[in-house]
């Protein structure tokens, strides 16, 4: 297997004038989970699309397990993939939605109820498709995904529509499949999930990447944080005051102050906003998170 | 190559396999043949007629060897619209449902997906074609002694060669409607909007066109097609049916080979 499962170099898809995806470059290392961040919109789907064959790059190239994506049918035997949500044949089973795709791949049938079971649906693997809830279409989906017990796994929101019990179980699987070697490259929006199980990260905004990397590296390109909560909404102002009165950045952002500092700075200003006569309600050292370093990375708005 | 086809071939299969379908084209098929092979036996005296737009077929007409069969190609034209439905609807469902990323994942090889399908849905033409036969001419045979039509030449070697001739002009001619269905289903990418304009074509645009220029219906694609099934018609040679739909045909099988080919699946 090579040392990288995804490579793509100034990779870029126009539709129009519209430019989707602009010279995105990054790499994924084979055997790793690497998160795929970035706003609705920023070019995530397009990039997958690219990557699977299903649509044409306008240009730049791009490789995956070493094989050029203008060849997919030389890699995507050994990729599993669930693009923009769970896509099946409302009047066919779930199990039979599978055996469809089995046949297609060339994959053994009994392999499709050992899935059911591994997803949690096997109870339910000879009901109408349209019969199930957003979350086993999600699990049926993410079977599908993984027919080809596959080198590489795609996944487009995985945890859309699960339950809190059902993410903790995609996160254990997918975690699973990663150490048994499985390259899983997964978007999604929630990105405390992504903080939990990724080692790597590739964040977009509008169609270019921002950053790509070991996700330590992009926290260690962030300051840790403070959050302050005042008691009177208006002493807020006075405190970015404060802040900035002693060298840090500082926002409010929600009705919450964000100060730029070391935790030990904490206590510090603890003191300089009694002695300002401020009644503080919050005051937690962050240390960067995903979320954060998302929304600062982007622009979004919480 | 061959494997891969056939891969494609038995999972498109499993799609049209499936009860509602199947039963419910076979459903349609028997309907239609029932009630053609009736009102042809059943009105056999009636002055308005008992064939098609009031063609009087006569009782020594139905005891030639084609007599055996005069319903089932009569049928042509109704199980060619089926199959443009059934065609159309199952290329067009694979956009409106999404499931089309998923085919071209596991398949990327689009020409092969394509050919695999249409494979697939001729063998579900076929069986519609067998058991639509086996309807009209058990009918036919049932109703034949009651209305005093002589079936002695039916089963004979030029009547078996007749029924042999039948079943292949229709098959040849459901094909044709078959494929106009998918050409309209990779083009306009909804199983609702490919079944309604093929329809609204074949039964209502084509009809008007030809009753107000009667010249028109030596280049009707639709026309040429129902004219395969009855091995030719007052206006229309069989083989000039047969030349036309091959070129129309051959040219629709292009366009959806380039759009299915080169089109991004980006829904």
């Amino acid at each position: 297997m090579p040392q990288l499962a995804i490579e793509v170099q100034d990779l870029s898809k126009k539709y129009g004038s519209a430019l989707a995806v602009s010279h995105a470059n990054f790499q994924v290392p084979a055997g790793t989970i690497c998160g795929f961040v970035g706003p609705n919109g920023a070019g995530k789907t397009t990039t997958i699309r690219m990557l699977l064959g299903l649509i044409s790059p306008t240009g730049g190239s791009g490789q995956i397990l070493g094989e050029a994506i203008t060849s997919p049918e030389k890699y995507l035997p050994l990729v599993g993939a669930m693009i923009e949500g769970p896509a099946f044949y409302p009047a066919l089973s779930g199990a039979e939605n599978l055996r469809v795709l089995a046949t297609l791949g060339g994959f053994p049938l009994d392999r499709v109820d050992t899935l059911l079971k591994q997803v949690g649906l096997f109870e339910r693997a000879e009901s109408k498709f349209k019969t199930y809830s957003l979350g086993m279409k999600q699990r049926l989906g993410i079977a599908a995904a993984l027919l080809p017990n596959p080198q590489l796994l795609i996944l487009d929101e995985p945890t859309n529509g699960l339950d809190p019990e059902g993410i903790q179980e995609i996160r254990q699987l997918l975690r699973n499949l990663a150490d048994n070697g499985t390259t899983v490259f997964v978007s999604s929006h929630l990105l405390s999930e992504l903080e939990l199980i990724s080692e790597y990260l590739v964040m977009l905004r509008k169609g270019e990447v921002v950053f790509a990397g070991p996700m330590q590296e992009l926290f260690d390109q962030q300051q840790p944080f403070i959050i302050v909560k005042t008691a009177i909404e208006n002493d807020l102002t006075k405190i970015l005051e404060i802040a900035e009165a002693a060298g840090h950045k500082a926002h409010v952002r929600d009705g919450v102050a964000h100060i730029e500092g070391p935790a030990e700075w904490a206590g510090t200003l603890n003191k300089l906003a009694f002695d300002s006569g401020i009644l503080l309600t919050q005051l937690a050292p962050q240390l960067p998170n995903l979320e954060e370093t998302f929304f600062e990375m982007t622009g979004e708005q919480k | 190559m061959i494997r891969s086809l056939s891969r494609i071939f038995f999972a498109e299969w499993r799609k049209l396999r499936r009860p509602t379908l199947l039963l419910g084209t076979l459903g349609a098929v028997a309907f239609f043949s029932i009630l053609v092979s009736s009102f042809l036996f059943l009105l056999i005296d009636s002055p308005q007629g008992n064939g098609d737009r009031g063609v009087q077929i006569t009782r020594e007409m139905l005891a030639l060897p084609s007599g055996s069969t005069q319903a089932f190609s009569s049928i042509g034209n109704l199980l060619g619209i089926i199959a443009l439905c059934v065609f159309a609807a199952q290329t067009a469902q694979e956009y409106s449902l999404g499931t089309l990323r998923n085919l071209l994942v596991r398949e990327p090889g689009r020409i092969r997906l394509l050919a695999g399908k249409l494979a697939s849905m001729k063998v579900f033409a076929i069986i519609m074609t067998l058991v639509g036969a086996v309807i009209t001419i058990g009918i036919s045979y049932l109703l034949a002694g009651g209305k005093d039509v002589s079936t002695a030449l039916w089963f004979n070697s030029e009547g078996r060669l007749e029924i042999a001739k039948t079943l292949l002009n229709v098959f040849i001619s459901i094909i044709g409607f078959g494929i106009i269905g998918m050409v309209l289903g990779i083009l306009l990418r909804s199983p609702i909007s490919s079944i309604s304009i093929g329809v609204l074509w074949l039964l209502i645009i084509e009809n008007l066109v030809g009753a107000i220029k009667a010249s028109t219906l030596n280049w009707l694609p639709g026309y040429q097609l129902g004219t395969i099934a009855t091995g030719g018609s007052p206006t229309v040679t069989y083989t000039h049916a047969l030349a036309l739909s091959s070129i129309y045909v051959g040219i629709a099988i292009v366009i959806a080979t380039v759009l299915f080919t080169k089109r991004d699946v980006a829904n």
